[in-house]
């Protein structure tokens, strides 16, 4: 029996059980990582030695590298970070630490954050263990990958506009965004300070449920985080959909979505209408605008967040060959265009052309109302809804390169995962199936604020009712 | 429209220096984008308030209590350039 | 052509709480560079801010006292900009809510009473500092002070002086020390001010261009930058000229007003609500909570105490430019009732004491009852006024009551008449021209005579009654 293809419950069990130990256990998965990192690069850095543990929940979990651990390297997948070793643990770093994680950090991501396939990483893209020409997802394909190769026992993304749960999709893992405000973002290198959320990828729901038990909480160093008591998300681990209302967004299931994709989420629609759930077709009226909104939104916020990357303090600092305007600026113009690479230059122009003098209200104040109004949608349905079921993504995990060229058509990929992180709901992805190239389709799943427990009974009555959580990919 | 004078501009508002067809690449990227959330105008939102924090939080505080501080090291531990107590840039002319 | 000067002022001031705006880091001065820092106020990528409530409440407070209203919904908001010492590459500041607007203060100008309004005031915080260093061909940066706690106060155009400037600050830094928020002090740098100067022919309503002076170091620079670019508008528009609108460095050594090296393009700071802070509303219950805090303020306190102490003008401002100094003044007033006795005193040798010593009132360790125990001793014969200053040095300096020191360095004047008269007989016998001249008619020569007595007795002597007993002796003789 190996280990890399167990779930953390499944792991701990051993653990209690007396048949191995933390120490073999990591052993076990450090040897995994090297192995098969050639194959996915999931890693931009390899782990050196485990560090220590004992705790209760001694696993090796993997780290996106735009969670600050102290003193390790930290990049965020760019350049302009090359050598950076932050004094301190990020707040769910502490957490993880404290119930005895073994920390690995280094999962590989899209540059900042910014993109839906982790190809734009300036250590390499990283390769879906299920199919290596094909992408991972992103931004945190680097950890939803690790977590589908048995590289890690678990791992932590970031999702602003789908960054968590679209990986998990699309390397067949489930991926959670929790409400905005429930897990802290001190020490997450900031994207979209009004949509990112940091969120656990796992093997399954129950690794889920056990992951985000330990990640959730106030946190006093993080204004937006929220001081609300934090359930035991495990006791939610129950089969009973009896009665509960699902809503079928009818925007979500539009031309354009792989047949495949559509028939999966239907078919998971019906194995909760055949538990006793009730299923009622519902509207998001304002769908269709969230990719603008948060396109505006999300990159205001990322060129502000990515001002203070200027070669002054840390990181990367390039001085030009020849000088043309004084030291101080061209030091600056310098550091970023070799730094940043394409997309983070993208979108922090974008960023900096809607908030400019001008089109503020054209825009950024535009695209706040429109904000509004998708919040808005949500809690209408969720006045008839208990829990809001949909495709993660319209498409499988397309070619590596086959998008890249396009920047809107990528954005377009985030299309159903996007406007959750506009409303601050929470919002997961679990496996429902393949399509005929065995690539993973995502399910996603939806409910108002602070209601992670219907989320977790839904999809682990989902899932206990399905054979795909139990499929490993073959490496 | 955005052009490569638009683009030159906000590159050199973000402190980005472009080379040679950067500019221009840029440009139809942005175009592109920007003609895609214009979208937006559709939409009535007169009377909408615009949403800034999408939690329902106000008056998050902290005490007036000293915490420990990083130590000089720590703080220059990461410095791309340092000398003595302090980060050292190009001079900077004033 | 007659010019009207149209000027106002926006000053910044680091608000004295114990840490900074929006970390725990010590909020202070002079420390050795970058130990006062950590991931908040460094801008390390994953920091975050939270608000310190004391400068909230400072806030609220400064804009009470300037009679501004307290907006009930306050937010913060980025201002984005390059510079090496704003580490996040945008200062968190307050843009469309900030914390008071719409006030005044009012300011005492040659006894004419003047109200300068007050457009709004603003919390944000503070950047780090730069040195330049030509040996290194380089400019270093130390973080220690970025995020100190700073309340942007903004007037209205009102000033029509130099002197109504220097007025202006006089009274807004005493108003604000009164408050205890903030210690004011120019060359500490807690107080920092730009001046917006533009002149206009007189009649003319609409405003003229505007340019704003930078670098002034202290009030007099203030003043003597204003009407040094005064006249230099003043020359261009007469010689048919155009102001141009500009940033513009006072250069305290030559006197002159100088254009910026680096050509500054016009800021486009892409305000934008701070998504890392959520938003503060106040109570008016809350709001009047401060209020009722508020300590008297500078000259309503100077206008009761010319009215329940019959002080004058210029003594009630001596007085309550220290507010310590003027609450020492009414706690003697509970323990003796010669008003003008003691103000005579704490204007005269305590202050003093104080600047000899360079030293706070609160420091002298000096009570209101051995400030009266001291004035009674003078005026009751036991020591001269003379002596009285220096038993008021001693008792500064060993902590010892009046009557102790007084015992035991003797200082007791000597009361009895037949000691004294042996003296006066000494001194008459010394200065037979004297006694000549008082009998030609030079009364004030008596001075001289009580001056040499007071000598001999080592100033242990009341002058006033050696006067009189030198007259009667004269008279006898």
């Amino acid at each position: 029996m190996n280990f890399f293809d167990q779930t953390a419950h499944e792991l701990l069990a051993l653990l209690k059980e007396g048949k191995t130990t933390s120490e073999a256990i990591a052993s076990s998965f450090m040897t995994r990582a090297k192995v098969v990192n050639a194959k996915t690069n999931a890693f931009i850095r390899l782990p050196e030695a485990a560090p220590d543990s004992c705790g209760v929940i001694p696993l090796p979990i993997g780290i996106k590298d735009n969670i600050c651990i102290k003193n390790a390297l930290t990049t965020c997948g760019s350049r302009i970070l090359v050598g950076f070793r932050p004094p301190y643990d990020a707040g769910v770093v502490e957490k993880v630490k404290d119930s005895g994680g073994i920390v690995l950090g280094g999962l590989n991501m899209d540059e900042f954050a910014f993109g839906s396939s982790t190809e734009t990483s300036a250590y390499g893209p990283v390769r879906n263990p299920w199919d290596q020409a094909h992408v991972p997802g992103g931004s945190s394909g680097g950890s939803a990958a690790s977590v589908a190769a048995g590289q890690v026992v678990w791992a932590l993304g970031s999702d602003t506009g789908g960054s968590v749960r679209q990986p998990a999709s699309f390397c067949g893992v489930v991926g959670l965004k929790p409400t905005y405000g429930r897990v802290s973002r001190y020490g997450l290198v900031a994207f979209g300070s009004s949509l990112d959320q940091i969120g656990p990828l796992t093997k399954d729901v129950t690794d889920c449920a056990m992951l985000l038990n330990i990640i959730a909480g106030f946190d006093r160093r993080d204004s937006t985080s929220v001081d609300r008591p934090v359930p035991d998300y495990t006791k939610a681990l129950v089969r009973d959909v009896k009665s509960l209302r699902i809503g079928v967004p009818r925007e979500y299931f539009i031309e354009g979505i792989q047949p495949a994709v559509l028939k999966a989420v239907r078919d998971a629609i019906d194995v909760l209408k055949n538990a006793g759930a009730v299923v009622k077709e519902i509207s998001l009226p304002h769908t269709q605008y969230a990719v603008a909104v948060y396109y505006i939104v999300a990159t205001a916020e990322a060129s502000s967040n990515l001002a203070r990357f200027d070669g002054v303090q840390y990181g990367l600092r390039v001085l030009p060959d020849k000088a043309r305007k004084t030291a101080l600026v061209d030091m600056y113009e310098t550091t970023r265009q070799k730094g940043f690479g394409d997309e983070a230059k993208r979108r922090i122009m974008l960023g900096t052309y809607v908030l400019s003098s001008g089109y503020y209200d054209a825009y950024y104040l535009r695209a706040q109302k429109v904000r509004t109004l998708i919040k808005q949608d949500f809690e209408k349905a969720f006045a008839q809804c208990d829990a809001i079921v949909c495709p993660t993504s319209p498409t499988t995990a397309f070619r590596i390169g086959e998008k890249i060229a396009d920047p809107l058509a990528m954005y377009l990929s985030d299309i159903f995962t996007i406007p959750a992180n506009l409303a601050g709901i929470p919002a997961v992805s679990l496996p429902c199936g393949f399509d005929a190239q065995k690539l993973p389709i995502g399910l996603q799943i939806m409910t108002k604020a602070f209601d992670e427990e219907t989320l977790l009974r839904v999809a682990f009555s989902y899932e206990q009712a399905t054979p795909w959580h139990l499929e490993r990919a073959k490496l | 429209m955005i052009n490569t004078n638009t683009v030159n501009y906000i590159a050199s508002l973000a402190r980005l220096h472009l080379d040679e067809g950067e500019a221009g690449k840029f440009a139809r990227n942005l175009e592109d984008i920007i003609h895609y959330v214009e979208q937006l105008n559709k939409l009535d939102v007169k009377d909408v308030k615009p949403t800034s924090h999408v939690l329902d939080v106000e008056n998050v505080f902290r005490a007036d209590a000293v915490t420990p501080s990083l130590s000089n090291d720590q703080a220059l531990g990461f410095a791309v350039d340092r000398h003595k107590g302090f980060y050292k840039v190009p001079k900077i002319i004033e | 052509m007659e010019f009207e000067t149209v000027i106002g002022l926006e000053v910044h001031l680091q608000l004295n709480t114990q840490t900074k705006i929006f970390c725990g880091c010590r909020n202070a001065f002079g420390n050795e560079p970058n130990t006062n820092v950590c991931p908040v106020c460094l801008g390390l990528p994953g920091s975050l801010p939270v608000l310190n409530r004391q400068v909230l409440l400072n806030g609220i407070k400064a804009g009470l006292a300037l009679n501004c209203e307290i907006n009930t919904f306050v937010k913060f908001d980025r201002k984005n900009y390059y510079y090496p010492d704003l580490p996040k590459g945008y200062q968190i500041s307050q843009y469309d809510f900030p914390i008071a607007k719409k006030g005044f203060l009012t300011v005492v100008s040659d006894g004419k009473e003047k109200r300068i309004g007050i457009t709004r005031a603003h919390l944000e915080e503070d950047a780090g500092k730069l040195i330049h260093d030509d040996s290194l061909n380089a400019s270093l940066v130390d973080y220690n002070r970025t995020g100190t706690p700073l309340i942007e106060i903004v007037s209205e155009p009102d000033m029509r002086s130099a002197q109504d400037a220097y007025d202006y600050l006089t009274a807004l830094k005493l108003t604000l020390q009164y408050l205890d928020v903030s210690d004011c002090d120019m060359e500490k740098g807690s107080l920092r001010c730009d001046a917006n100067v533009s002149i206009r022919p007189k009649g003319e309503t609409k405003l003229g261009t505007k340019t704003e002076l930078k670098n002034l170091n202290s009030f007099k620079a203030v003043k003597s930058a204003i009407e040094y670019e005064v006249e230099r508008q003043q020359r261009i528009v007469l010689s048919g000229g155009k102001i141009v609108q500009e940033t513009l460095l006072w250069d305290e050594n030559k006197g002159v007003t100088i254009t910026m090296r680096s050509k500054e393009e016009a800021h486009d700071y892409r305000y934008f609500p701070e998504p890392d802070l959520v938003p503060f509303t106040l109570t008016p219950a809350e709001i009047d909570a401060v209020r009722q805090e508020l300590p008297e303020l500078p000259y309503v306190k100077q206008k009761r105490l010319q009215a329940e102490y019959g002080l004058n003008e210029y003594d009630s401002f001596v007085l309550i430019n220290d507010r310590a100094m003027a609450d020492f003044f009414e706690a003697c007033t509970k323990l003796y009732p010669e008003f003008k006795k003691i103000c005579n005193w704490i204007t005269g040798p305590v202050m003093k004491e104080t600047n000899e010593r360079k030293m706070a009132l609160a420091e002298l360790h000096l009570s209101p009852e051995k400030m009266v125990a001291l004035i009674r001793s003078v005026e009751d014969g036991t020591i001269s006024n003379l002596v009285g200053k220096d038993v008021l040095t001693a008792v500064i300096d060993t902590g010892k009551d009046v009557a102790s020191v007084i015992r035991e360095k003797g200082l007791a004047q000597i009361s009895d008449d037949s000691a004294l008269e042996k003296i006066i007989e000494e001194v008459l016998k010394e200065n037979p021209q004297v006694i000549d001249q008082i009998k030609a008619g030079k009364g004030s020569a008596t001075g001289f005579l009580v001056g040499q007595a007071m000598k001999k007795m080592q100033g242990k002597a009341n002058p006033k009654k050696l006067n009189d007993l030198i007259q009667r002796r004269l008279q006898n003789a």
